[in-house]
This record gives structure tokens, C-alpha cells and sequence, in this order.
């Protein structure tokens, strides 16, 4: 499932990781680890919600 | 000649004056012009928080040089990397060589798309909680991420009791006036209010958040410093200030109404003034707005106070008028919360008018509690009856949503 960042809109897609957060392709947003930012404004993973 | 103004014992303002600007940013009307402002602070570490506009930058230099040999500066603050703050960076660079640049995490991300040159600057990062001492004072960093960009933050100095907000709580205001107590209370409301409704309104959810933090910290706080406009002094207007955010963000339903709309051959202007009847009818005020004489940004600062936005075009090739569709664009990245919308307009044959613009409203979160009136070419008499009937059950029903 995809997740969307409620502070500016970046939407995390499982398929295609966050290379520069070190997040391989596959990746469900929940096996991210707890101190991942948002790559766009660096929120904290609490401020993401599905899709 | 240019000098600086001291603001509190040892921190100055050495901002710029933009009388002339009518543009800010390139989409929004600022017809009192503006300020840029920035500000240093005379300690063991000689600081400057924040930059200028890079046309203004000789201005700023100019201003610092009054009180201090910008050669002798420490640090510089970049508490936002946006052009109208951080534009003059490469000139204070040039002019100060300091030893270290403070920005956010995002402001170093910001800085690096804006500035080719930044490899050689002494960037350092600071994160919310962060602390760095000046000498006998200290400054506390906190990052208000979105409000109103990724990198956007405070600088808060607990010795003076003052908070350097940026972008938050600006007002275009060009003025020779530096404090808020200086000026009409009504006109710097009315320009919080445009300043707010034109920028920072789709962060509103953000601004709750760090005025929360900020009253959770316990800030003891009695300037507010922001990057444009009018500085706040005295503990009563930081108080004013971070209460009027909270109502603005708040945006609880304003009992009045805006009209919007544009027309070719005013059968949809008729119709605008018909349903501000109505709405007069039900004891809403409503003010008019045509948006071939007014600019988008002036109907949004109107907006603003207005629970009740009702908007009218004619079809227009199996659409609707561009400036209406460039407001509704407008108005939709701006996420106004809790209104109630109605719609008009006139047509001669396909008559897609009305839909679209309920489509885009409804897209929009906005409530329609009532059908839209159509009108086929010009109105009679009995259709103006239907806008006036409009205007009536809309205001009814915006007097029920407040209360
Ligand atoms: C008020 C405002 C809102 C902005 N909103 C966004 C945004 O939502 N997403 C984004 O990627 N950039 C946003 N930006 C950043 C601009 O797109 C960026 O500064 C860009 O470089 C400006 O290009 P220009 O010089 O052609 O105007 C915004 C800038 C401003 C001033
Ligand atoms: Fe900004
Ligand atoms: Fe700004
Ligand atoms: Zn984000």
C-alpha cells in the first residue's frame, strides 16, 4: 500500500523505495525503520497515512 | 546612509523597505508593498538572522555596516532558503566570510537547488532542540517544516524573549514604521489576514502543530520578529499574534458571503447581483467580486472572513471562463476548510457551466447545499427569482453552519 506524507504531499511507494533514505524497492511503508524522514520536507514516519 | 534600527538591546533590524512592490512572489497582489527583514545580534558571535530579497541586498550591507564592520560577523542564520530571505546569501557571504552558516536540514537540501556556490560555504545544520551560544545569549532552533516550505524555521533567543518567526505571522507592509503598536490595528489585521489566506493557509494543520509545541516548550516570549511587515513587542502582542493564527488556521465559518464570477455579456453578472439579493434577503452581507477586476489573490483575502463562497460563469466552449477556472485553481491549492458553496451562471445551448464548477467544489471539500441555477441566454424575471431564491437558501443554511 502506498502512503502519503500530511505535511507536503510525498507519497512513499512500495515499489519503488526511497534510494537516497537507503529504502530498497519492495519495502512495505511498515518495515521502514522508525527513524526514516520524509526525502521532500523531513517529517517523521507518524506523519504518514495510507492512501 | 542607510542605518540600522535597534529593536532590543544589541539586536538590530537592518532589513529592506519595498515600497515599489505590488508582486509578491509572483502570484499574489501586495498593495501596500512589503518588507524584507533581517536582523543582528551584537554578542560575543556577531549574528545575522536571515537575508534579503537579492535586489535589496546592497540596502541590508549598507544597514549593518552602520553598526558593525560586516567583516567582523560570525554566523549567519538562514532560517528559510526561499529568494526573498536567503536571495542576498551569496552577497553576506562575500561581504561578512563567516564562520559558520546555520540552516535546517531541508534549508541545506533548499540551499543546495538554489545556490551552485554552496560546496564552498561553511554549512551547518541544526535540528529542532538545537542550541548554539552567541556569547551571553543562546539560540534555540525549532523547525516548522511546510510552514511554509520543507525547510522553514524558528530561531528563538530565551536571554531577549524574542522569537525570529520568518515567513510566519509576516504582513505585506511597506512602512518606516517597525513595530505593530506603530500602526492601525485594523490594517495590519486586514494584512495578517491576506498574508495568511495567500500562503500559509494550506499548512494550517502545521500551524496548530507548532503553536502547540511553542506552548508546550513554555516559551516566555515578548517580541515576535518576523521577515516581513511589522514587528510584535510587549508580551500582549505576542500574544495577539499567536491567537490570531490559531483563529486563522482554526477556520471556523465567517457569517458572510463572496461572490465570484466572470460573464461575457453580463447575464451571469446579473445573476451575481440577484443572488447577493437573496443572501441580503437572509441577513448575509455578501460583496461582489468580478474577477476581470479583481485579482485572485484579493478574492482569496476576501474568502478568508467568508463561510459562504458562491461562484458564477457562463459556458464557454463546453467549459467555463478561464479566470474562473484559474481562481478555482487557486482556491483549491490554498485548502480552505469548512464552506458551504453555490453556483450559477448563464449558457445558450450545451450548458456545462454549472456542473464543473460543482464538480470542482465538491472536489474541493466544499459543502452544496443547494442546486445550482442555470440560466438559458439572458435572464427574466422568473429565473432572477430563482438566483434571488439561491442566495436566500444558501444564506439560510450558512446562518444554520455558524450557529
Ligand atoms: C507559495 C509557494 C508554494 C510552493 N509550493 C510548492 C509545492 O507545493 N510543491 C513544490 O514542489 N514546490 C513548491 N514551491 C516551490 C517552487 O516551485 C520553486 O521555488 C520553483 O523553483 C519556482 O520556480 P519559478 O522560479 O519558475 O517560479 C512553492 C513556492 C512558493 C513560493
Ligand atoms: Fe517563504
Ligand atoms: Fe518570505
Ligand atoms: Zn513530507
Amino acid at each position: 500500500m502506498k502512503y502519503v506524507c500530511k505535511l507536503c504531499g510525498y507519497v512513499y511507494d512500495p515499489a519503488e523505495g526511497d534510494s537516497d533514505g537507503g529504502i530498497k524497492p519492495g519495502t512495505a511503508f511498515a518495515d521502514i525503520p522508525d527513524d526514516w524522514v520524509c526525502p521532500v520536507c523531513g517529517a517523521g514516519k507518524a506523519d504518514f497515512e495510507p492512501e | 546612509m542607510l542605518k540600522a534600527q535597534e529593536i532590543k538591546k544589541d539586536v538590530y533590524w537592518i532589513g529592506a523597505v519595498d515600497y515599489e512592490s505590488r508582486n509578491f512572489h509572483g502570484y499574489s497582489l501586495s498593495p501596500r508593498g512589503t518588507t524584507y527583514n533581517n536582523y543582528l545580534i551584537l554578542d560575543e558571535k556577531k549574528t545575522i538572522f536571515d537575508t534579503v530579497k537579492p535586489e535589496h541586498a546592497g540596502f541590508s550591507l549598507e544597514r549593518l555596516a552602520s553598526v558593525i564592520n560586516p567583516a567582523e560577523i560570525d554566523y549567519l542564520v538562514i532560517n528559510h532558503a526561499e529568494a526573498d530571505h536567503a536571495g542576498a546569501l551569496p552577497d553576506f557571504i562575500a561581504a561578512c566570510r563567516p564562520e559558520c552558516v546555520f540552516c535546517s536540514p531541508m534549508g541545506q537540501k533548499a540551499l543546495e537547488g538554489h545556490f551552485r556556490a554552496w560546496k564552498n560555504w561553511p554549512l551547518k545544520v541544526v535540528k529542532s532542540g538545537d542550541v548554539i551560544s552567541l556569547g551571553k545569549r543562546s539560540v534555540h532552533f525549532l523547525e516548522t517544516r511546510m510552514l511554509h516550505w520543507p525547510d522553514s524555521m524558528f530561531s528563538y533567543i530565551p536571554e531577549d524573549r524574542l522569537l525570529f518567526s520568518n515567513d510566519a505571522f509576516g504582513q505585506n507592509i511597506a512602512s518606516s514604521e517597525r513595530f505593530a503598536d506603530e500602526i492601525s490595528r485594523e490594517v495590519l489585521l486586514s494584512a495578517m489576514s491576506e498574508y495568511y489566506h495567500n500562503i500559509v493557509l494550506p499548512y494550517s494543520q502545521q500551524v496548530l502543530k507548532v503553536l502547540a509545541q511553542v506552548g508546550e516548550m513554555g516559551l516566555d516570549i515578548d517580541m515576535i520578529a518576523p521577515d516581513h511587515g511589522l514587528i510584535f513587542r510587549g508580551k500582549e502582542d505576542a500574544a495577539f499574534v499567536l491567537k490570531t493564527y490559531r483563529r486563522f488556521a482554526e477556520q471556523k465559518p465567517g457569517k458572510r458571503a463572496v461572490i465570484v464570477y466572470d460573464t461575457m455579456w453580463y447575464s451571469t453578472q446579473t445573476m451575481a447581483y440577484a443572488v447577493a439579493e437573496g443572501l441580503g434577503a437572509a441577513g448575509v452581507p455578501a460583496r461582489i467580486m468580478s474577477l476581470k477586476d479583481n485579482h485572485h489573490s484579493a478574492v482569496m483575502s476576501e474568502v478568508a472572513r467568508c463561510g459562504l463562497v458562491m461562484v458564477g460563469s457562463p459556458t464557454h466552449n463546453n467549459g467555463i471562463l478561464p479566470f474562473v477556472s484559474g481562481f478555482l485553481t487557486y482556491m483549491k491549492g490554498l485548502r480552505p476548510q469548512n464552506r458551504l458553496g453555490g453556483v450559477f451562471g448563464s449558457f445558450g445551448w450545451s450548458g456545462e457551466c454549472v456542473k464543473i464548477i460543482s464538480e470542482r467544489l465538491a472536489d474541493m471539500g466544499f459543502e452544496l447545499p443547494a442546486d445550482p441555477v442555470k440560466v438559458k441566454y439572458v435572464p427574466d424575471a422568473e429565473s432572477l427569482e430563482q438566483c434571488f431564491a439561491l442566495g436566500l437558501t444558501l444564506g439560510r443554511a450558512l446562518e444554520a453552519k455558524c450557529g
